[in-house]
């Protein structure tokens, strides 16, 4: 094998913090070849994108802290190189995306300008800049170019604008791209898309990508080698077909282990009394239609999903049958009364029944009360449990069923983890004994581990408690492990429905099979099959 | 990055003393609230105890300099115009100048916040007249209101409170209806909204500890302004009559001395800014204190790298 292009070796970062010394990173060694592509994967916090963070010298120091390592490219350790070289370096000849295009794309800058600043600012004259811009804009697929460099970040879709970064990126030719969870944020159509491109870039340019990410399906997509990271550390490193299948450390086997969409279907109880049953809802914004005549029947017990790309209408839903948003039209029967034209006091009544538990538990609990008085509001609110003394006890059982345990109580939502934060979520929800628990996207801002957790746990509480679900998510995997029948929505329409198994095993609307299509399975070998039959079907 | 869930337990079971505790970890704070229990005491048994002495003319101690004993201890800062103990005067003068400036910021937020809730919370309409009616005491010089206010209703203490605060109002209104705007879309909000919460549950519970601390600061950088505020209706005549006395009445009657009797303005001067900075001091302790993510910060021994 060549020299590599860039090499990081024995990195080590500590982050000083108000708490005590965080060891970011240890030891952490990898390096990258021409037209070569390396995955790091891990979870949150485990300290997969400071290494990157280092090449680019991202790091705020303090109060991080490099301790020891050097970071190869071109014969110089650019760890000691002077901020002038460095800055020559990025851009030219290394280049970032993220996650969120819109957050780093200037909204008061044409996006055309933006562009074709990246290469003025390392001393190119614009007309050249400018015709390159054209070129690239027109590469990445945006249409009609010419109006596009004219044109704000915010007239553009998420997609485009990843894919805007990714021209950006590429305007000076780089030798490597780094990209920090470019698709974390798409749906899952416009990833593969997004994937794709940048494998035909790489072909074209022969850079070398280093693609930083947590989901196992984009590794098996789209890299040569992969390191996996926990905790600050590689526990493993290689081939990315042999280590999914011959994963050696046991945190890889977990890992691989909790990716969705591998379990038994579930099959609906065809006996089980009709809980909820709408009919033909509609909701307009203005001249945009969310809801066109959408109905639904729920029955005790059941896990529903409702899928869906961004703006397809299902977090609407949740939000009209909760009353959150008046419905324009329609009905829906909760128990035979209608939830659209209830009054306030029914209202009340039936709120205690359904329950709902958000996206991102850190912004759905207020950060100003204690585990306690977060469970404990609703009995305040519906005057249930009057004997206050018992309500400690009782709060206590609930962060039990749902895996904390009794020193948590008086703690405040910043002193959790992401995944515990939703768990007092469910517990919170659970402690007005509801029949239905509305999920929107419940679990897609945990991790994959952190995920299968919470599944099991709302799995278990559905058939021991004979809690309905009504699961809204993107995800099609979490999908297929948890629900018995599934919605699929497109622009506020139902278009398909079904049992699981028959959605995902024999999709009949074509936008059902795109969306399988486009969800990315963790086995690497799979992936190639899935691209093969892609390119030649 | 870190793992927060390690946490370390929180004792929390009397609040009281763990108040105290963390109260005694700012030092600045701490300090701050010594202070302004002095400011209050001064406040409280000053009239009673030195209103004579106060008042007592003593054409010989015309602008007496301060730092000599030589007239006695109430001498020591100096005498003003008209012979009186600068000492003893500024003592009683804590009385009326707490007053005003604390019934005035008090009822300016309170009814300000108030406000502010219901047009942030509320539809369209009442916010629309709320904000207009703020908009009108705005665009009122408020000293013209309070001018003509109290030319009709005569110059008292509850009635300079009144105006005062009338002009204060809309300061805070427009604050809280700014914060509640943004707060109410937030996800516990509409989580509270789903558990059955009513309206005046998710205002008092939800939103208003999250608009709180910035009400306080701002009531603490606002009580040096209606301190001055009721010095220059004093100085029109239309304010605190003599013999009461303000800090703000004392800074303004002692101008024309500068030159000649520096300590006649200077330190009734210094105690306004004490007082401003010592409320300051303490409400940015109160907001680390009171905001539980924050709060460690004064909890545990601080370690180097702060």
């Amino acid at each position: 094998m060549s020299e590599p292009l860039l090499s990081v070796k024995n990195l080590s970062v500590d982050f000083h913090t108000a708490r005590g010394t965080v060891h970011a990173v240890k030891n952490v060694s990898w390096s990258i070849s021409r037209g070569e592509t390396l995955a790091i994967l891990g979870e949150s916090g485990s300290g997969k994108s400071v290494s990157a963070n280092a090449v680019m010298n991202l790091l705020d120091i303090p109060p991080a802290e490099i301790v020891s390592g050097e970071i190869i490219y071109e014969g110089k350790d650019l760890l000691k190189v002077d901020y002038e070289t460095h800055r020559a370096l990025n851009g030219k000849k290394i280049a970032m995306i993220f996650q969120d295009p819109l957050g780093h794309l200037n909204p008061v800058y044409t996006v055309g300008w933006q562009i074709v600043e990246m290469m003025t600012a390392h001393g190119r004259p614009a007309d050249m800049a400018r015709a390159r811009a054209l070129e690239l804009i027109k590469r990445v697929g945006i249409p009609e170019p010419e109006k596009a460099m004219g044109k704000y970040p915010h007239q553009f879709s998420g997609g485009q604008r990843q894919r805007l970064m990714i021209a950006m990126a590429l305007m000076l030719k780089p030798d490597i791209l780094i990209a920090d969870e470019p698709t974390t944020a798409l749906d899952v159509t416009i990833q593969a898309e997004v994937l794709a491109l940048l494998k035909e870039l790489q072909a074209e340019t022969g850079m070398a990508l280093v693609l930083i990410t947590h989901d196992l399906g984009v590794v098996a997509e789209i890299a040569d080698r992969v390191v996996v990271m926990n905790k600050g550390e590689i526990v493993e490193a290689g081939l990315t077909r042999e280590v999914y299948h011959n994963p050696k450390h046991a945190y890889t086997r977990k890992l691989i282990d909790a990716a969705p969409g591998k379990g038994e279907i579930k099959l609906l109880d065809p006996a089980a009394p009709l809980l909820l049953d709408a009919k033909k809802l509609n909701k307009t914004y203005g001249s945009f239609a969310a809801l066109k005549d959408v109905s639904l029947t729920l029955a005790r017990g059941q896990s529903l999903a409702v899928v869906g790309e961004s703006g397809s209408g299902k977090s609407t839903l949740a939000r009209t049958l909760l009353r959150l948003e008046e419905a324009d039209s329609g009905e829906a029967l909760w128990k035979g009364r209608d939830l659209i034209t209830m009054g306030r006091s029914e209202l009340l009544g039936v709120r205690r029944q359904i329950q709902m538990v958000f996206q991102d538990p850190t912004q759905s609990l207020n950060p100003r009360m204690s585990v306690y008085q977060l469970i404990a509001e609703g009995w305040d609110i519906h005057k249930l449990m009057p004997d206050k003394s018992k309500r400690r006890a009782k709060v206590i059982e609930l962060l039990e069923q749902v895996g904390l345990s009794a020193e948590h109580v008086d703690r405040y939502p910043h002193q959790f983890s992401g995944g515990q934060r939703q768990r007092i979520a469910i517990a919170r929800a659970l402690a007005l004994e509801p029949e239905l628990i509305i999920c929107d996207e419940a679990v897609s801002a945990l991790d994959v581990s952190i995920q299968a957790q919470v599944i099991a746990l709302l799995d278990d509480l559905r058939q021991r408690l004979g809690i309905s679900f009504l699961f809204i998510a993107h995800d099609l995997g979490v999908v297929r492990d948890f629900a018995d029948t599934v919605i699929v929505m497109k622009s506020g329409e139902i278009v398909e429905r079904g049992p699981t198994a028959q959605i995902f095993e024999a999709p009949q609307h074509p936008y059902t099979q795109r969306l399988l299509a486009a969800n990315l399975d963790p086995d690497p070998d799979v992936q190639a099959e899935r691209r093969a039959s892609l390119t030649h079907g | 990055m870190a793992d927060l869930s390690i946490a370390k337990p929180a004792p929390e079971t009397a609040r009281g003393p763990n108040l105290f505790s963390m109260l005694w970890r700012d030092k600045l704070a701490f300090v701050a609230a010594v202070v302004l229990l002095l400011i209050v005491l001064f406040a409280l048994f000053g009239p009673s105890l030195l209103g004579d002495l106060a008042t007592k003319q003593n054409l010989r101690g015309r602008n007496f300099p301060p730092f000599s004993f030589e007239r006695g201890w109430e001498f020591f800062l100096g005498g003003d115009s008209l012979g009186r103990p600068m000492l003893a005067r500024m003592i009683v003068a804590a009385h009326s100048t707490i007053l005003i400036a604390a019934g005035t910021v008090l009822s300016a937020m309170v009814v300000g916040a108030g406000l502010g809730l219901v047009a942030g919370y509320m539809g369209k309409t009442t916010s629309q007249v709320i904000m207009r009616l703020a908009d009108v005491i705005m665009s009122f010089p408020s000293l013209l209101i309070a001018v003509v206010v109290l030319y009709v209703l005569g110059p008292s203490i509850p009635n300079m409170i009144l105006v005062l605060a009338i002009t204060r109002i809309p300061i805070y209104l427009r604050t809280t209806r700014a914060e509640v705007l943004e707060v109410r879309e937030r996800m516990f909000v509409q989580a509270a909204t789903v558990m059955g919460a009513s309206h005046a549950r998710i205002i008092l519970r939800h939103i208003l500890p999250v608009v709180a601390p910035t009400l306080v600061t701002i009531a603490t950088l606002d009580f040096a302004f209606v301190m001055l505020a009721e010095s220059s209706l004093s100085f029109l005549g239309i304010g605190v009559q003599p013999p009461d006395i303000t800090w703000g009445l004392m800074v303004a009657q002692g101008r024309p001395y500068l030159n000649t009797a520096w300590w006649l303005a200077f330190w009734p001067g210094l105690m306004i800014v004490i007082t401003a900075l010592s409320l300051n001091l303490l409400s940015n302790w109160m907001r680390v204190a009171l905001d539980p993510a924050q709060r460690w910060r004064l909890e545990t021994r601080k370690t180097k790298n702060v």
